[in-house]
């Protein structure tokens, strides 16, 4: 199985989540993760979609996506050409004797310490999967209390824009 | 200033809905009341049931290429529409579905016979709209009707709650919204497809119900003229080539025509025009067409590589993808594949079974057909009798043949027989069983209140045939719950609801009951009693190949 990101323009309106995540779900082809949010016109928003699967499935999906009427623009974003950001939000437990190990592995990521109390850490990390996932497994041990995650967000690098397929 | 109801209505006859087809109900009263002023007109037939009114929706769009529009109220009314809705869109016919619903007010809150039918809907149809503002009102239908006829056909619903209805706005006049063909085809494909054409040693012609609702037939044929090639079809595609076509071999797939289906295993191109290759017209997909080239042309850009992969894909109307070939193709002659073509015709005149003992299906078929009119609507049920009716009846006019191919909807028949008949004007046939009939035979009284003159066919074999079919030939002979121990007399039925009824054991018998049938205006039911041992054949057991065809 290849992971693929799928970028989309669809109308800002009621139902358009549904009609999208209701086309994979029946058409049988996995989401892992899906990120919607209004865009610089207020009428239209974006979404990228993380899938898994074959090229087969990554051909059907954007097809039988192209065919929903509230989808304006649908097109694969191919890795290196684009840029990729997550974010995640983690409550890490810490104590007097370790918080200053983790201040620096949070620094050392570029990650922002968002919140302080005297048993947890609050820290915003951002950054490609990759990044997101060794840093995770370096919090791991200190025990992660709570997280929030993200999906994928992406834009094409350079002046090439989604809208202009 | 117009109530959203009145804008209903004006939109609608502004589309050029001459007919809806539908059941009133307490969310839709405003609509009948402009119904009920507007009388003079739009026509509205009421049936007896709302799945009823959509399959009479959707039987009137496929006979009349029209736009099948159906009307129902909130809940139940919208609910019992889902099967019409999921037929329509598995077929790709073009429909507006308008329901009722409480007041914006009360939506969400589990109020009296609120449903969220758009998203029970969102699934089977091509789109759908909840109407919560009365100025995009007159828009949205339009935009409904657009949807429904551009590119792939299909069904769109418009759930508009009462208040809307009952709201005030401007009225504005709009345009009329056609069918429009979405093309994304190149000269270079084009010039690909005809290099290819002109290569073949024995091209195949393969074509489904696009050739139909793309008003393609005359292409098609000079197409199987200009490249002397065989045509088969999808059961969708059966009434796009007359069948007194030359190049016509019949129907293809699970119970398709052995000729038909053994040549196309053994061409080395095949065109498939319009189709979906849909799992009960390929068998196993992996051996399918292995040896072949495939060119897939159709409306539907998903439909490229779905099922299976092509040589070369076109997305564009068929009709002006013919056309484009057309103008660069050559006269072509293939004179060994016909040849050979005969040959398999020998071998199927020679060991494919026939039907030929006694009163068969065929036989009743072959009597109706007889009778008919090369435009006369055939509408059938689901299960034996509608491979019968594929395989035997001989269609020679596009949109003569109202089945429902996709969905299977065992209920369709009546429905649609009826929606046929208001469409064209004039007789319908309708063959079904007496499984399927039993399901919506409720539709009867609607036949008879709009006094059309249907001829209905109950091929009564008192079982549910082609699931006892599978279970002679898959499961041992255990018949689970496929005899039907009843004891409904379809003539005193008939009766009942005020159509006419006769019974036919023998040919002789069937032949008086269609001299009658035939002279009456209103409908006839006329109870076939055949053998519940009579099977359809060929047949490839589901995910074989040609090489499992069972002929006897």
């Amino acid at each position: 199985m290849k992971k693929y990101i799928i970028g989309m323009l669809v109308m800002n309106q009621f139902g358009v989540l549904n009609r999208v995540s209701g086309m994979f779900a029946r058409r049988g082809f996995n989401i892992d993760s899906l990120e919607v949010g209004v865009t610089e016109d207020p009428e239209r928003s974006r979404m990228t979609i993380t899938m898994s699967g074959e090229d087969y499935d990554r051909d059907q999906i954007i097809k039988q996506l192209e065919k929903l009427q509230d989808v304006c623009v649908v097109r694969e974003m191919k890795p290196g050409t684009i840029v990729s950001r997550e974010l995640i939000l983690l409550k890490v437990a810490a104590t007097s004797s370790n918080r200053q190990e983790i201040i620096d592995a949070v620094n050392i990521f570029r990650n922002k310490i968002i919140d302080f109390s005297p048993d947890s850490l609050c820290i915003e990390a951002t950054g490609e999967t990759s990044k997101i996932e060794a840093f995770l497994e370096l919090m791991r041990q200190y025990g992660i209390l709570e997280l929030s995650r993200t999906g994928t967000v992406s834009l094409d690098r350079g002046t090439k824009l989604l809208v202009n397929e | 200033m117009m109530t959203g109801a009145q804008i209903v209505i004006e939109t609608l006859i502004e589309q050029g809905t001459e007919v809806i087809f539908g059941y009133p109900g307490g969310q839709v009263l405003n609509l009948y009341d402009e119904l009920y002023r507007n009388s003079h007109r739009i026509r509205h037939i009421l049936t007896a049931h709302e799945q009823g009114a959509a399959h009479a929706g959707d039987g009137y769009a496929r006979a009349t290429g029209k736009v099948g529009v159906v009307m129902a109220t909130s809940g139940p009314g919208a609910t019992n529409l889902v099967t019409g809705i999921a037929n329509a869109y598995l077929d790709s016919v073009p429909m507006v579905f308008i329901t009722g619903n409480v007041p914006c007010s009360l939506i969400g809150r589990d109020s009296f016979q609120e449903v969220d039918i758009t998203g029970i809907t969102m699934p089977i149809v091509k789109h759908n709209f909840i109407v919560k503002d009365v100025t995009k009102l007159a828009d949205t239908i339009r935009r409904a009707f657009s949807i429904a006829q551009t590119g792939r056909p299909g069904p769109v619903l418009i759930d508009i709650p009462k208040d809307i209805q009952t709201a005030e706005c401007e009225f504005r006049p709009g345009p009329v919204m056609g069918r429009t063909a979405v093309n994304r085809f190149t000269d270079e494909q084009i010039e690909e497809a005809v290099t290819m054409l002109r290569s073949a040693e024995k091209p195949y012609i393969y074509c489904g119900g696009g050739i139909v609702s793309g008003d393609a037939e005359e292409e098609l044929m000079a197409l199987a003229n200009r490249l002397d090639c065989p045509v088969g079809t999808s059961i969708m595609g059966l009434s796009g080539i007359p069948a007194s076509d030359r190049h016509k071999l019949g129907m293809v797939g699970m119970h398709g025509i052995y000729t038909a289906t053994v040549a196309k295993s053994r061409a080395d191109l095949v065109i498939a025009v319009g189709v979906r290759f849909s799992d009960r017209a390929t068998g196993n997909k992996n051996e399918y067409l292995k040896h072949a080239r495939i060119i897939h042309i159709d409306a539907d850009a998903a439909e490229i590589d779905k099922n299976i992969p092509s040589t070369l894909g076109i997305v564009g109307n068929v009709r002006d993808v013919i056309k484009a070939i057309l103008a660069r193709l050559e006269e072509a002659s293939h004179p060994a594949w016909w040849e050979e073509i005969e040959e398999i015709r020998r071998y199927e005149e020679e060991n494919v079974a026939k039907q030929d003992r006694g009163f068969t299906p065929y036989r009743i078929i072959e009597a109706v057909n007889a009778r008919t009119s090369p435009d006369t609507p055939v509408a059938t049920d689901v299960g034996q009798h509608q491979m019968w009716t594929a395989q035997r009846y001989r269609f020679e006019s596009p949109r003569t043949f109202i089945t429902s191919g996709g969905l299977g909807t065992m209920g369709f028949g009546l429905g649609a027989a009826i929606g046929a008949s208001v469409g064209v004007g004039g007789r319908a046939v309708l063959f079904t069983g007496d499984g399927s009939f039993g399901m919506n035979l409720n539709e009867l009284a609607t036949a008879v209140s709009q006094k059309l003159p249907l001829v209905i066919l109950i091929l009564n074999n008192g079982v549910l045939g082609m699931v006892r079919q599978w279970q002679t030939m898959f499961y041992h002979r255990h018949y689970s719950e496929t005899t039907l121990d009843r004891k409904t007399d379809f003539v005193k039925l008939a009766e009942a609801f005020g159509a006419t009824g006769f019974r036919a054991d023998s040919e002789e018998s069937l032949q008086s009951a269609l001299d009658r049938a035939f002279s009456l205006d209103g409908p006839v039911v006329i109870d076939c009693l055949i053998d519940c041992d009579e099977r359809v054949l060929p047949m490839i057991p589901p995910g074989g190949t040609v090489n499992d065809l069972v002929i006897r």
